[in-house]
């Protein structure tokens, strides 16, 4: 990767964030007309940090992380904006050029580890494939022994086994482990996890929290998790984007987003969730509707028909602003006062979003 | 090991399951087939269910939870055991018995996608089985199933749709009338909404839920996220490996679990409440 | 996988007797003339007549007259009647090497130009090339063979006297041997290379959206590396079986109307010749012929199979 003086990073070492998402926005042509997947996404992350993007389906979430490495390009996608790495920008770089930042500064692992590796593979090649597809001056004996090293580090017994069986030789757990022993195969600086634990059983998808904490921590891995499941961001985030429709609705620290959520629908998803350790509600309080057709976004607001607290200045669409005078960095999109929102989201001594009955 | 759950006033369980086994065979040899050993999905479990209750199954992929289901609904022959419906025993009943049972135990299926038949449209859907059972035809079996997808949510101008013009939580929803159609008493839901996004699961539970005190039904509820079966389980069995390892009343298991298995399972939920969450951990890393 | 080979031979030894049950049975007892009258031909006198049946066993019960019968072909001792005594057996075996050539040079030409349209339909699909290959591909399926054969006879071995027109010349003479092939190995190609390639073009467009093919880009492997390695590699098991399935029937026999156009004598045109001729013993010998050969290339292409996924390797089958 070339880095010309006009693109060197301004500050070396630990200046500048190490990833900077700006404005980043992500169309896409289908048969049905045209769909804006992302519509606007800013952050950045340091080191050692973790970041959670939590939505459901539609919310844009995954082509974000998708777009970051480059995934996303295609001759029906649109991409703008920026993403620089280290103050390196990534959006205007080549094939060839995002190639060598795909897997050895940024790596990023998928939901379903069945399917998301080669079945015909031993999970050593597939490793190996990896080492030397960008560092090709490395031996196949030494990446070979690379590999067991890596499945050992995440926790794979006997690696020097497992590393010649096939996928479908290991559980979904080991499977998942292979997976981000591979995506560390070259010590990235970034780890983005799409869904990482959805299809993996509780107690399995503790320990994969676990290993990606460890790894987190222990290397000052920046870790972007992307995820449905608010217990999971509860567990491992730092920081919390939440999207919905494509674009951010609210983003702050974890602390922010689950004590003081400003925005109906952090509302309603920490509503509808249910707590073990808690009294059961009567009846779990939902949001109505579901998420919008990308195709037909409802103008204004978005989240406007399912809100039951909107009113006449949602038909303007909201920017993603500071309302708190007191927290610059805790943004939300919804335009009800800060009062009206302390107010609003208690249903039945927790937060929610049904009308209180 | 059974659940000491009371008999319900009105007289006998609605469904009780005796040492229920399911066996799937492991076939190997060189060139004839024979059984070297067997997958026990189902190992050998026990249940009661009262009318107007519901049971939670919960257990993690590979507990023999659905394959249970299949058994006791006689979807799949048990290999040994009784399963007695009403105090009639159905286990090992052959199809033709089976048929006005039918009628009384249905199943709602977990992936929305996949349990539509796709060239089917709604009314379809969720009528055959009144035309099937001979219960209704015509128009008052289009008056039916137009009062099933109100009651569920759907509009009756649904009634000319195909699966494919639904979102998921609809089709969840459709899956639901076709579970209804025949009036059952019993309902088993399989994973009805871990395929769905988060925000339509709710709707999904609650409408479960007002389903049940509407038409006076009985579940037996099977998923893998303990939250949600103990929002809407009265009793709760764990299962691990084909047995039934602990059972009881919902609050009780969640709160109180005797079984270390149980324990395992619970401290593994995700608290979505960060400082919770970070105290439990605190909790564990002094104590271990 | 020692349990996996042993079952396939014994499925495919199994076949093949089935298989020679039913030749059997279509030749001798179903229709309903005197078979022993069939066999001897059409100028048969009486006495040829009761020779052959006993010759053949007509006399005697079906199962020896089957065990009678499968005796003389497969010992090389079957005559026929209707071709001047000849020797079926040794006639087949002369033929092997004409239709060896012509099928494995074309099989040759169609697995590389069929791969390689496919491939290039599906990197560019949709584009200019996709469509040129589509429709390049559509003709050659359409194509008859006959009408095919006829039009490059006519062009290249009258019109321009380019190739020779017909017969066929060992492999001791590799010029010659080429140039009698070169015309015959197009003909025969052509419908393959238009149907492997669309089979091949959707088979990777399918693997294209797979997890695995992401998860290979998001390591940051170059293109080719991915199209190759991972798409490909895994869209040559539909390839596969085709393959399997054409080249056994082909070099069993089955180019006929290829052989006879180009006067080819393979095995292909020695059955079109008994076809004809209504020859019933060399029938019945070709029909086994050919059955060999397919069940032959369909256990070997379980074997590829095996190979090419290791998920199929596995011994013991649990429900």
């Amino acid at each position: 990767m070339s880095v010309t003086p006009e693109t060197a990073p301004v500050t070396a070492g630990a200046g500048g964030p190490l990833l900077a998402v700006e404005n980043l926005r992500v169309g896409f042509a289908t048969e049905d007309g045209r769909v804006q997947a992302v519509d606007g996404v800013n952050f950045e992350l340091e080191a050692g940090e973790v970041l959670a993007i939590v939505g459901e389906s539609g919310s844009g979430k995954s082509v974000t992380a998708q777009t970051i490495i480059g995934l996303t390009r295609s001759p029906n996608s649109h991409i703008e904006g920026s993403v620089r790495l280290r103050g390196e920008e990534l959006t205007t770089q080549s094939e060839a050029q995002l190639q060598s930042v795909r897997g050895s500064q940024i790596a990023m692992i998928f939901q379903d580890p069945m399917t998301s590796l080669n079945p015909v593979y031993t999970v050593g090649r597939q490793i190996v494939e990896a080492i030397r597809a960008h560092h090709s001056q490395v031996g196949r004996k030494e990446a070979h022994a690379q590999a067991i090293e890596l499945l050992g580090a995440v926790g794979i017994p006997e690696p020097e086994r497992r590393v010649d069986d096939y996928p479908h030789e290991f559980s979904g757990g080991m499977r998942q482990r292979a997976m981000i022993a591979m995506g560390l195969a070259l010590e990235p600086s970034v780890l983005i996890a799409d869904e990482p634990t959805t299809a993996l059983d509780v107690t399995i998808q503790a320990q994969i929290l676990r290993l990606i904490q460890d790894l987190n921590r222990g290397r000052g891995l920046a870790t972007i998790l992307i995820t449905h499941d608010l217990g999971v961001v509860a567990e491992v985030a730092d920081r919390v984007l939440v999207m919905y429709a494509g674009k951010v609705v609210e983003q702050g620290t974890l602390d922010d987003i689950f004590y003081d959520p400003q925005h109906p629908y952090t509302w309603g998803l920490l509503g509808s969730l249910t707590r073990l350790d808690r009294p059961r509600p009567h009846r779990l309080p939902q949001i109505s509707g579901a998420p919008p057709s990308l195709l037909r976004l409802p103008s204004g607001c978005a989240f406007r028909p399912r809100c039951p607290h909107e009113f006449a200045e949602c038909k303007e669409v909201p920017g993603l602003l500071p309302r708190l005078p007191e927290d610059p960095n805790h943004l939300d999109r919804c335009q009800l006062t800060p009062e009206q929102k302390r107010r609003l989201r208690e249903v039945e001594g927790r937060i929610g979003l049904e009308e209180p009955a | 090991m059974t659940d000491a759950g009371a008999i319900s006033a009105s007289g006998g369980p609605l469904l009780e399951v005796t040492d229920l086994v399911k066996h799937f065979p492991i076939k190997s040899g060189l060139l004839v087939d024979r059984e070297v050993d067997q997958v026990r999905a189902v190992d050998g479990i026990s249940f009661i269910v009262n009318k107007g209750e519901t049971l939670g199954l919960v257990g993690e992929s590979g507990s023999g939870k659905s394959t249970a289901c299949r058994a006791v609904l006689q979807l799949l022959k048990p290999t040994s055991g009784s399963v007695r419906f009403e105090g009639q025993e159905i286990a090992g009943m052959g199809r033709r018995e089976l048929r006005p049972l039918r009628r009384e135990m249905q199943m709602i299926f977990q992936d929305p996608y996949a349990s539509l038949n796709p060239r089917k449209r709604v009314g379809q859907i969720v009528g055959d089985q009144l035309k099937v059972q001979k219960v209704a035809s015509g128009k008052e079996l289009r008056a039916r199933v137009e009062g099933l997808l109100d009651r569920v949510g759907l509009s009756p101008e649904h009634y000319n749709r195909f699966p494919h013009e639904f979102s998921g939580g609809q089709r969840q929803r459709i899956g639901i009338a076709r579970a209804l159609a025949l009036e059952p008493k019993l309902v088993f839901c399989d994973e009805p909404v871990s395929a769905l996004d988060v925000s339509i699961q709710a709707q999904i539970v609650n409408l479960l839920d007002d389903l049940q005190d509407e038409l006076g039904l009985t579940y037996v509820f099977v998923a893998h996220d303990i939250g949600v079966v103990r929002h809407i389980s009265d009793r709760i069995a764990v299962m691990n490996q084909g047995k039934i390892i602990e059972a009881g009343d919902a609050d009780q298991v969640c709160e109180h679990p005797r079984d270390d298995y149980t324990k395992k399972l619970l401290a593994a939920v995700p608290i979505p409440d960060p400082r919770e969450s970070r105290a439990r951990r605190d909790r564990t890393a002094s104590a271990g | 996988m020692l349990r996996f080979v042993v079952r396939r031979v014994v499925g495919a030894v199994a076949v093949l007797f089935a298989i020679s049950v039913l030749v059997f049975l279509i030749f001798n007892v179903v229709p309903a003339t005197n078979p022993a009258q069939r066999i001897a031909g059409k100028n048969a006198n009486p006495q040829l007549i009761e020779n052959v049946e006993k010759e053949w066993g007509f006399d005697k019960s079906l199962p020896e007259q089957y065990w009678t019968q499968m005796k003389l072909i497969f010992t090389g001792q079957v005559t026929s009647y209707s071709q001047a005594h000849i020797n079926i057996d040794q006639r087949i075996l002369e033929g092997i090497p004409a239709t060896a050539s012509l099928c494995i040079g074309a099989a040759i030409i169609w697995l590389s130009l069929g791969i390689l349209f496919g491939y290039l339909s599906a990197i560019r699909a949709g584009g200019l090339t996709d469509r040129a290959l589509t429709v390049l591909a559509l003709v050659g399926i359409s194509m008859p063979v006959f009408w095919l054969a006829s039009i490059l006879l006519y062009y290249f071995t009258y019109k321009i006297e380019l190739f020779p027109s017909n017969g066929y010349e060992p492999l001791s003479h590799p010029g010659r041997w080429f140039s009698h092939l070169i015309l015959p190995w197009i003909t025969l190609a052509v419908l393959f290379v238009g149907f492997y390639s669309r089979v091949l073009r959707s088979s990777m467009l399918d693997v294209m959206n797979e997890d695995y093919v992401r998860t290979a880009r998001a390591k940051g492997l170059s293109n080719r590396r991915v199209m190759v390695r991972h798409v490909l590699r895994n869209s040559l098991i539909p390839i596969i079986t085709l393959f399997g399935l054409d080249f056994g029937a082909v070099i069993g026999g089955g180019a006929i109307v290829t052989e006879y156009l180009f006067n080819i004598e393979g095995v292909g045109l020695f059955t079109a010749e008994a076809l004809k001729q209504q020859d019933f013993p060399s029938i019945m010998a070709v029909a086994m012929f050919g059955a060999f050969f397919i069940v032959l290339f369909n256990t070997l292409v379980d074997f590829a199979y095996a190979y090419l996924d290791p998920r199929i390797r596995l011994g013991t089958s649990a429900a």
